[in-house]
């Protein structure tokens, strides 16, 4: 009995997600591979190598890999997926594109964003923006599943680690898409994903000169990365690929600012896992303030800028 | 060239449901539904692709039970040419649904096929690429912008981080991001002259195909709240607070 592990990375570096990924994996108390597909990886498979508990890693290497196709992707995995009861990644926009598409080609249910990993091949999982859980079970010999990486620890690291290294022919290109181009975000802020602060704002900021003006000098003294709402993505005050939520990014850190945000479902999805959630809204009966731990009743243009006074005098 | 829309019947994304007393599974009784919030950006798309020339025909399909017939209205009064229901009281799951999806396309044969990226019902964001794999197609997920060229869908996709162009060879399966477009408002009348146009019906036993759930369906629960939290006065209280019951110094 062995566990895939489907690892994403960025060309340079494994996703921090990987090493939940991993950990998740080790719910089966059986041995874990770790897969590496790209153009270049044995940079990332000297990373990997440090992840203590894998058995081997796998790497899969072509230079029509660099853009990592749904398609290409899901073939090389499906090529070894006999060798696996359980295939798994964190759950992303990259493996939300890669894993169904593995699931069907195995003729497999697929579980996705699994929050808690019971025995016999039983998960729990989230409905309805996170607003209840439902509890199945798999009927399939192999298990296709994404985790939600923030519910899993971080496997351990350590120069002694012992998996070995593997490289693997890659199947030809299937030729069905072809990459275009791609943009990713400059920021020099932390990455929202992984961020230990994340302070994000709604709507209420009323324009993207004001969004700017207002959180940024508290995400950059606190060296927070920015988060959004989509009403907020939607007005224009705020980048796509920072709304956070059911249908943005779900986010988990230490310390979260929902800074005029009303607090619907489809956005608590995204934030309701962080460890202490301070909200500041001018509404005493606005939602949000029913998971914040800390409630500001204020106006934000008020409160922001106090906060940001109070920290720098000290 | 023929679009096919994928349009599931799920609850108001406005309404909070509940479990069944028994934690069976969710209480949907007497809810208010409605087409799926992502369908209705893919019906939109589709009308747009029309409107600009490039389709003939727009054909929704809903799968489940007859109740499913407001969805297919709806998108009827929305614009599209024809709609159809695949009929089946069985329980269904992203793995069955791509295979009826299948079945349809094989009959229907449109060049285009569009989902929503994710019901928001079951938040499974499965059956697109399900599907797309299914029929040996390129898919292009979680789009946000769609241009035909040349017997390609030249997409943007919306991913962690930023965006992605790709073009994917016709025929495409593509799933919907909110942020294609502003899906149109319903104009009564046209929703009048949308009840009396009739709906083709299949069952899905008619297309022969194996939906039996390959997920049992355990128990559906609330998620612990989290502990109450507490309303601060000031900034100042704030920060005290941060830093004397969480250790947070900002
Ligand atoms: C299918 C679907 C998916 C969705 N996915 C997401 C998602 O992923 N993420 C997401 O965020 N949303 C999502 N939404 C949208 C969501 O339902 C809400 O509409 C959105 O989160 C509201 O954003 P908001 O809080 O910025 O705006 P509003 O709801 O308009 O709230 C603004 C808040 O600001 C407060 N306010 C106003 N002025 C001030 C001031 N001066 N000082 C302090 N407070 C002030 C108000 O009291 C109010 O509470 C989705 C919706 C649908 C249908
Ligand atoms: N019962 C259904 N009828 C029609 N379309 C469906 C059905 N279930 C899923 N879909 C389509 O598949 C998309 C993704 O659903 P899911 O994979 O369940 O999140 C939806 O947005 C629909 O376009």
């Amino acid at each position: 009995m062995t566990v895939l592990v489907l690892a994403e990375h960025d060309k340079l570096d494994l996703n921090p997600s990987v090493y939940q990924a991993v950990s998740a994996a080790q719910a089966w108390a059986t041995s874990v591979d770790l897969l590496i597909v790209g153009e270049a990886t044995e940079a990332l498979a000297k990373q990997a190598a440090k992840i203590n508990g894998l058995q081997r890693i796998l790497t899969v290497e072509s230079a029509h890999l660099k853009h990592l196709l749904a398609e290409d992707v899901a073939n090389i995995v499906v090529g070894i997926a006999n060798d696996y009861q359980v295939i798994l990644a964190a759950h992303s926009s990259f493996s939300r594109n890669v894993l169904p598409h593995v699931s069907a080609l195995l003729d497999v249910a697929m579980v996705t964003d699994v929050l808690k990993i019971k025995g016999d091949n039983t998960y729990t999982r989230s409905i309805y923006a996170g607003n209840l859980h439902t509890t199945v079970q798999s009927t399939d010999n192999i298990q296709v599943l994404t985790v939600h990486a923030s519910n899993f620890a971080i496997a351990e690291q350590s120069e002694n680690a012992t998996a070995e290294i593997f490289s693997l022919a890659a199947p030809v290109a299937t030729n069905k898409v072809r990459w275009v181009s791609e943009e990713q975000s400059q920021s020099a802020r932390p990455a929202l994903g992984s961020a230990k602060v994340v302070i994000s704002g709604g709507r209420s900021l009323g324009s993207a000169n004001d969004f700017e003006k207002t959180l940024s000098p508290l995400a950059d003294k606190l060296g927070a990365a920015l988060g959004a709402t989509r009403s907020a993505v939607d007005a224009g005050y705020a980048p796509n690929e920072i709304q956070v939520g059911q249908t943005g990014i779900v986010v988990a850190p230490d310390l979260y600012f929902a800074i005029g945000i009303s607090g619907a479902i489809q956005h608590t999805y995204g934030m309701k896992d962080s460890k202490v959630i301070v909200a500041i809204n001018q509404d005493p009966d606005a939602p949000i303030f029913q998971v914040a731990d800390y409630g500001l009743v204020a106006d934000l243009f008020e409160a922001v800028p106090e906060i940001i006074d109070s920290i720098s005098s000290k | 060239m023929k679009i096919l829309v994928a349009v599931k019947r799920v609850v108001d994304y406005n309404i909070k449901v509940h479990v069944k007393k028994d934690g069976s599974d969710v209480d949907i009784a007497g809810v208010k539904m409605g087409a799926n919030p992502f369908d209705e950006n893919a019906i939109e798309e589709a009308l747009r692709l029309k409107e600009k020339g490039l389709v003939s025909e727009i054909v929704a399909v809903s799968l489940g039970s007859s109740a499913n017939q407001d969805v297919l209205r709806h998108a009827l009064a929305m614009g599209v040419d024809r709609s159809i229901l695949i009929q089946t009281d069985s329980v269904l799951q992203p793995l069955g649904v791509a295979k009826l999806l299948k079945a349809v396309v094989e009959l229907e044969k449109p060049a285009l096929i569009l989902l929503g990226k994710q019901a928001i019902d079951s938040d499974a964001g499965q059956t697109g690429q399900i599907l797309a794999a299914l029929l040996g197609y390129g898919q292009g997920t979680f789009v946000s912008n769609i241009n035909i060229e040349n017997d390609e869908a030249i997409v943007t996709r919306e991913i962690d981080g930023g965006t992605e162009v790709i073009a994917v060879g016709l025929p495409a399966v593509l799933t919907t991001d909110l942020r294609l477009n502003e899906p149109r408002f319903v104009k009564l009348p046209n929703l009048m002259m949308a009840r009396k146009k009739s709906i083709q019906t299949i069952t899905a036993t008619e297309l022969n195909v194996d939906i039996t759930p390959r997920l049992k369906l355990i128990n559906v629960s609330e998620p612990s709240a989290r502990k109450a939290g507490i309303k601060v006065s000031n900034v100042q209280e704030l920060l005290q607070k941060l830093k004397d019951l969480e250790g947070v110094t900002l």
